[in-house]
């Protein structure tokens, strides 16, 4: 058991990625834009995308448990379910 | 006295149950059609054995059924009713093959009056909980969509916690869970639960919260109709899920939560996407990059085509344009032409050095001159200059 001060600061949410995924697509789907942004933006898209189903490939579900100490802080520890 | 054969009586066929196949064919009819019930009724000759067993009869104004409490449930129970206390009984209806005898195996007994003083204070609690305001849907915060971190407040050993984890292993795996755990029935839970709903608070980069249990009698779920326990609930600053027992199980926590799931696995469905949904969209994603991209280079290409075609036609008029000033100037020259003139059947008078003679005072008699005409030239002699 550890002492815990709540989640760390992990990579962007796989929600706001697929948000940022969507813009990509919308914007490179927009008639006003040029060659070289819209390859930036396939670029950006096919990067991330990539980096989306690389995580959801290698996700495994962490299971903690979180108690309190005797001197009220919170302990952390691995939970095997 | 001699007994008379009857010959009327029926001749058994071959096809005689022996006593052991009525009564197993009996029980056979009865558990598997009949599942556990409440029954409603007042309790007597109650005999709690050495074993721990405990038998007694469940009767009405019409009828009555034996009953029995296995130790296990009766150890649970505390001490047997007293007879005459009207009850309610959760038995499963079974046959007891060797005496022939239909009865109730309970699970659980709960007096009559236990139930109205639990039935009022469950009243008021809901009526105070209603008038604050913790009922509202106004309230309700939605389920996030994609939810990272999620918060389990149950046992850390009950089959709650296995339910939750084994949905969400399956269908959102980059999820995290934090339990927070509490005991969810007995002496204690209440003030358990209200304290690990108190931690949640405490953990930052939360998404959500799942309070609940597993299955069980109506009494073990009553930590979960508690006020303190619904008012911490309501205090959570995520949005909450509340799963309580079976499908048929309603809590006061149920009205609390932002969402109210029938069952522990059922609120890990609700929890998170399933990932081949999310599998799905990446795929319709990327399908839309690559069909966007190749109609920006299609019509760059269709714009760039139409810019050297342009191009093309400028480049054509930039030649021409100066030839048909070469022209034009020539036709002018042309038009000026002395020869031009001559063509029409002029003549041009120059002397033998070139010069064009304009003027009489040019000509003086006796000589010599050449006269242009339109397809040559003739030597001519002035005769007589007038």
């Amino acid at each position: 058991m550890s002492e815990t001060r709540g989640k760390a600061a992990g990579p962007v949410p796989l929600a706001r990625e697929l948000e940022q995924l969507e813009d990509i697509v919308r914007r490179l789907e927009a008639d006003d834009v040029d060659l070289d942004d819209a390859l930036a933006l396939f670029e950006d898209g096919v990067r991330r995308l990539r980096a989306a189903r690389d995580r959801l490939a290698q996700a495994e579900l962490k299971v903690q448990s979180v108690l309190e100490g005797a001197g009220g802080d919170l302990l952390s520890g691995d939970l095997d379910v | 006295m001699t007994a008379t054969l009857h010959t009327e009586v029926p001749v058994p066929t071959e096809d005689v149950w022996s006593v052991s196949q009525v009564t197993a064919a009996v029980k056979r009819l009865v558990e598997r059609h009949l599942g556990a019930v409440w029954v409603r009724g007042e309790i007597s000759q109650c005999k709690a054995w050495a074993s721990g067993h405990w038998y007694f009869t469940l009767k009405d104004a019409k009828s009555q059924v034996r009953c029995c409490m296995w130790k296990q449930q009766a150890l649970k129970a505390g001490r047997p009713p007293a007879d005459g206390t009207e009850v309610y009984v959760l038995g499963a209806p079974g046959m007891w093959e060797e005496k022939g005898e239909f009865r109730l195996v309970a699970t659980a007994i709960v007096p009559t009056s236990a139930v109205g003083q639990q039935q009022q204070e469950l009243e008021r609690i809901k009526a105070a909980l209603q008038r604050d305001g913790l009922f509202d849907v106004a309230r309700k915060r939605p389920i996030p969509a994609f939810a990272e971190c999620i918060a389990v407040v149950t046992s850390p050993d009950g089959a709650a916690l296995r339910d939750v984890a084994i949905v969400i292993r399956r269908r959102w795996p980059c999820s995290r869970l934090i339990v927070v755990g509490a005991r969810v029935q007995g002496e204690g839970a209440e003030g358990e639960l209200v304290r690990a709903l108190g931690i949640v608070n405490r953990l930052d980069g939360l998404d959500l919260c799942i309070v609940g249990r597993g299955g069980g009698a109506r009494e073990d779920l009553a930590a979960f109709n508690s006020e303190a326990v619904c008012r911490a609930l309501a205090a959570v600053r995520v949005p909450t899920i509340s799963a309580v027992g079976h499908e048929t199980d309603i809590s006061l926590t149920d009205f609390v939560a932002d969402l109210r799931a029938a069952t522990p696995s059922a609120a890990a469905e609700a929890a998170v996407p399933d990932r081949r949904e999310v599998e799905r969209r990446l795929q319709s994603l990327a399908s839309r990059l690559a069909s966007g991209l190749s109609l920006r280079t299609s019509l760059a290409a269709e714009r760039l085509e139409r810019t050297a075609d342009r191009l093309s036609c400028a480049i054509g008029e930039a030649v021409e344009r100066p030839a048909h000033r070469m022209d034009r100037i020539a036709a002018q020259l042309d038009a000026l032409s002395p020869l031009r003139v001559l063509g029409r059947g002029y003549a041009m008078p120059t002397s033998p050095d070139g010069r064009v003679l304009k003027r009489r005072a040019a000509f003086l008699p006796g000589q010599l001159f050449d006269l242009r005409v339109s397809d040559g030239r003739i030597s001519a002699r002035v005769e007589d200059a007038g």
